[in-house]
C-alpha cells in the first residue's frame, strides 16, 4: 500500500471518528428540541401528537419569565463589575510592576479551575461574616468576582496586540492620561471589551454552581429550572431549554464574528487558565 | 511612561477588590475547617485538627473520594479519547471545513450546563428515550434502569460536558505545530505512523495535559450531574459537602472536605504546570 493510500485511509476513518463524536455532541441537544414539540410528554419512542402547547404554556409562566429578568439583571450587573474590574486589572498586569503580580494573576484566574462549589461556599462564608442577606446582590457579586478572569484574560490578550506607541504619541503630544485613555486606550480595545462582555453575559445567565450558594428568595432562570426539575420533568422544561439553546448559539455567532475580527478564542482563555491558575 | 498615579488607579482597585472578594473568602474556608460544631449545632471559634481526623477515620469520605477520583479519571479518559482524534482531524484532515467544525465544537460549550444535564436525564431515564427507543426497536422487552440513576450516567453526561474543554487545547497545540516540521519528517523518510508518533504526539502534550486537567478538575467537583441522573450509587465527594453545609448542618467538616479539595487541585495544577514545561518545545 502506497503512503498515500494509508493517510488516506486512515483520514476516512478520523472523519468516521468525528462524524460520532458530533453526534454524541449533538444527539441529547437534537433529542431536547424534538420532545419540546411531543404532547406525549419528556420521553416515550416515537415522539407522538405534535404540538405547541408546552411553548404556549411557557409564554403564560410568569414566575419563570420573572427568573429571566432576575438573571439578565444579574448578567448585566455582574458584566459591569467583572469589566470595570478586569480592565483596569489588565492594564496594571501590562504595565505596573508590583508585589505579589504572579500571585494576583493566579489568584484571578482560580474561579475557572476551581470546581465552582468551593468558590460558591467560599463566597457564602464571607457574606455570612460581614452579615449581608442572601439576595440577587450576593449573587451578583459572586458572578462579578468569578469572571473578572474572563475579562482580565481577554483584555490583556487585546492589550499585547495593541499599539504602545500610540497612546506614547497620545500623551506627547499633549493629552492626559484621562483623554489618552478615552481616546486611544479604549477604542483600540473595543473588540476584546465586547467580545469579554458577551462570554461574561453568556456564562453568568448559565452560571448555577456559585449561585446554588447564593441564592436568596429571587430564583435566577438556571435556578428555577433546577428547582422545578427536582419536583419532576414536564416538556415546558424542554421548551425554555429549546429557547435558552437559541439564544446561546445567538450569542456564539455574534461572538464568533467578533474572535474572527480580533483574532482571540475561547482555546486562549483555557490555555490561559490552566498555564496561570498554576 | 505611565505617572504613579496611573499605575495607582489601575492596580489597586481590581487589588483591593480581589483581595476582599477571592482571597479572603478562600482563607476563610480555611479557616472553617480548623473549627468545629457542638451537638445544638453552634460552631465553635477554637483550633483544632478534629475535621481532619474524622476525615480519616470515618471511610465513607474516603471511599466517596475514590469514587469521585474514579469518575473523573473516566471522563477524562473518554474526553481524551473523543476530543483528540477529533482535534487532528479538523487540525490537519478538514480542508475547507476546518473553521464550521471547529465553531460546530464550541457550540455545545456555549449551552448550558444545566440543558444539556437535563438532556441526558430524559434520554436515560427509565421512560426516557433510549429505554422505550430499545423497546421500540424489540431489542429489550422491559426498561433497563441502571441506565439512569448510576455512575455511568454520571461518566456519560460528564464526557458530554467536558469533550469541548478537552478539544480546545488539543487543537491550539496542533494548530501550532509548524507544518514544515511534518513536512521535513515526511522528506527524510518517516512513515506518517512514525511522524505521528514522534513529530505530532510530543507537541501535542502540553495541550492534551491541559484539556486532561481540566476535565478532571472540574468533573471531581462536580455536583449537579451527580443529583441530576446519579443516583444513590453516583454520589460524588462535592454532594457530600453540600449536604453538610444544607440538612446535615456542618459547615467547617465540609469545609475541611472542600479545603482538601482545594489542595489536591491545587498540587495537580502545579505539578501539570511542572510538566508542560518539561514538554513544551520552547
Amino acid at each position: 500500500m502506497s503512503r498515500e493510500a494509508l493517510g488516506e485511509e486512515r483520514a476516512g476513518w478520523l472523519a468516521v471518528h468525528a462524524a460520532l463524536v458530533f453526534a454524541f455532541l449533538y444527539l441529547p441537544i437534537v433529542v431536547l428540541i424534538v420532545y419540546s414539540f411531543n404532547g406525549g410528554g419528556v420521553g416515550g419512542f416515537p415522539p407522538r401528537s405534535l404540538t405547541l402547547d408546552w411553548y404556549r404554556q411557557l409564554a403564560k409562566d410568569t414566575p419563570l419569565w420573572d427568573s429571566v429578568l432576575n438573571s439578565l439583571l444579574v448578567a448585566l450587573a455582574a458584566m459591569a463589575i467583572s469589566i470595570g474590574l478586569g480592565l483596569p486589572a489588565a492594564l496594571a498586569l501590562d504595565r505596573v510592576s508590583f508585589p505579589g503580580k504572579a500571585l494576583f494573576r493566579r489568584l484571578v484566574l482560580l474561579p475557572l479551575i476551581l470546581p465552582g462549589i468551593i468558590t460558591g461556599l467560599s463566597l457564602l462564608m464571607l457574606v455570612v461574616l460581614i452579615g449581608l442577606k442572601l439576595s440577587l446582590i450576593t449573587i451578583i457579586l459572586g458572578h462579578g468576582t468569578a469572571l473578572i478572569s474572563v475579562a482580565t484574560t481577554e483584555i490583556f490578550a487585546g492589550l499585547q496586540k495593541a499599539d504602545r506607541a500610540q497612546e506614547e504619541a497620545s500623551l506627547d503630544l499633549g493629552a492626559n492620561y484621562w483623554q489618552t485613555f478615552l481616546r486611544v486606550t479604549l477604542p483600540n480595545l473595543k473588540l476584546s471589551i465586547i467580545g469579554a462582555a458577551l462570554l461574561i453575559f453568556t456564562l453568568s445567565m448559565d452560571e448555577i454552581a456559585v449561585s446554588f450558594f447564593l441564592i436568596g428568595r429571587d430564583n435566577t432562570l438556571p435556578l428555577e429550572i433546577w428547582s422545578r426539575l427536582r419536583r419532576g420533568m414536564t416538556p415546558e422544561i424542554n421548551a425554555i431549554s429549546t429557547v435558552i439553546f437559541l439564544f446561546s448559539l445567538t450569542m456564539i455567532v455574534l461572538w464568533y464574528r467578533l474572535r474572527v475580527r480580533s483574532g482571540e478564542d475561547v482555546a486562549d482563555i483555557v490555555a490561559a487558565v490552566t498555564k496561570e491558575a498554576a | 511612561m505611565f505617572s504613579r498615579a496611573y499605575k495607582l488607579a489601575v492596580s489597586l482597585p481590581p487589588l483591593a477588590w480581589v483581595v476582599l472578594f477571592l482571597l479572603t473568602p478562600y482563607l476563610l474556608l480555611l479557616v472553617y475547617s480548623f473549627w468545629s460544631v457542638t451537638p445544638s449545632q453552634q460552631i465553635v471559634h477554637t483550633w483544632g485538627l478534629q475535621n481532619y481526623l474524622e476525615l480519616l477515620h470515618v471511610p465513607v469520605y474516603f471511599q466517596v473520594l475514590l469514587r469521585s477520583m474514579r469518575i473523573a479519571t473516566s471522563v477524562t479518559l473518554l474526553s481524551l479519547l473523543l476530543g483528540f482524534p477529533l482535534a487532528y482531524y479538523v487540525s490537519f484532515h478538514a480542508g475547507k471545513k476546518k473553521d464550521l467544525l471547529y465553531q460546530l465544537v464550541i457550540i455545545p460549550l456555549w449551552v448550558s450546563y444545566l440543558v444539556r444535564a437535563y438532556a441526558w436525564k430524559t434520554i436515560l431515564g427509565s421512560e426516557g428515550v433510549l429505554n422505550t427507543l430499545l423497546q421500540y426497536l424489540h431489542i429489550t422487552s422491559h426498561p433497563q434502569g441502571y441506565l439512569l440513576y448510576s455512575p455511568l450516567a454520571v461518566v456519560l453526561t460528564l464526557t458530554h460536558i467536558y469533550t469541548p474543554f478537552a478539544f480546545l487545547p488539543i487543537y491550539a497545540a496542533l494548530e501550532h505545530i509548524p507544518r514544515k516540521l511534518i513536512e521535513a519528517s515526511h522528506d527524510l523518510g518517516a512513515t506518517p505512523a512514525q511522524t505521528f508518533w514522534r513529530v505530532i504526539v510530543p507537541l501535542s502534550i502540553p495541550g492534551v495535559v491541559a484539556g486532561a486537567t481540566f476535565s478532571f478538575v472540574l468533573s471531581l467537583g462536580d455536583f449537579l450531574a451527580p443529583l441530576l441522573v446519579g443516583g444513590p450509587s453516583g454520589v460524588m465527594i462535592s454532594n457530600i459537602v453540600v449536604s453538610l453545609f444544607g440538612a446535615a448542618y456542618n459547615w467547617p467538616l465540609g469545609a475541611a472536605i472542600s479545603a482538601c479539595m482545594m489542595v489536591l487541585v491545587l498540587t495537580l495544577l502545579f505539578a501539570t504546570e511542572r510538566l508542560e514545561k518539561k514538554w513544551s518545545f520552547t
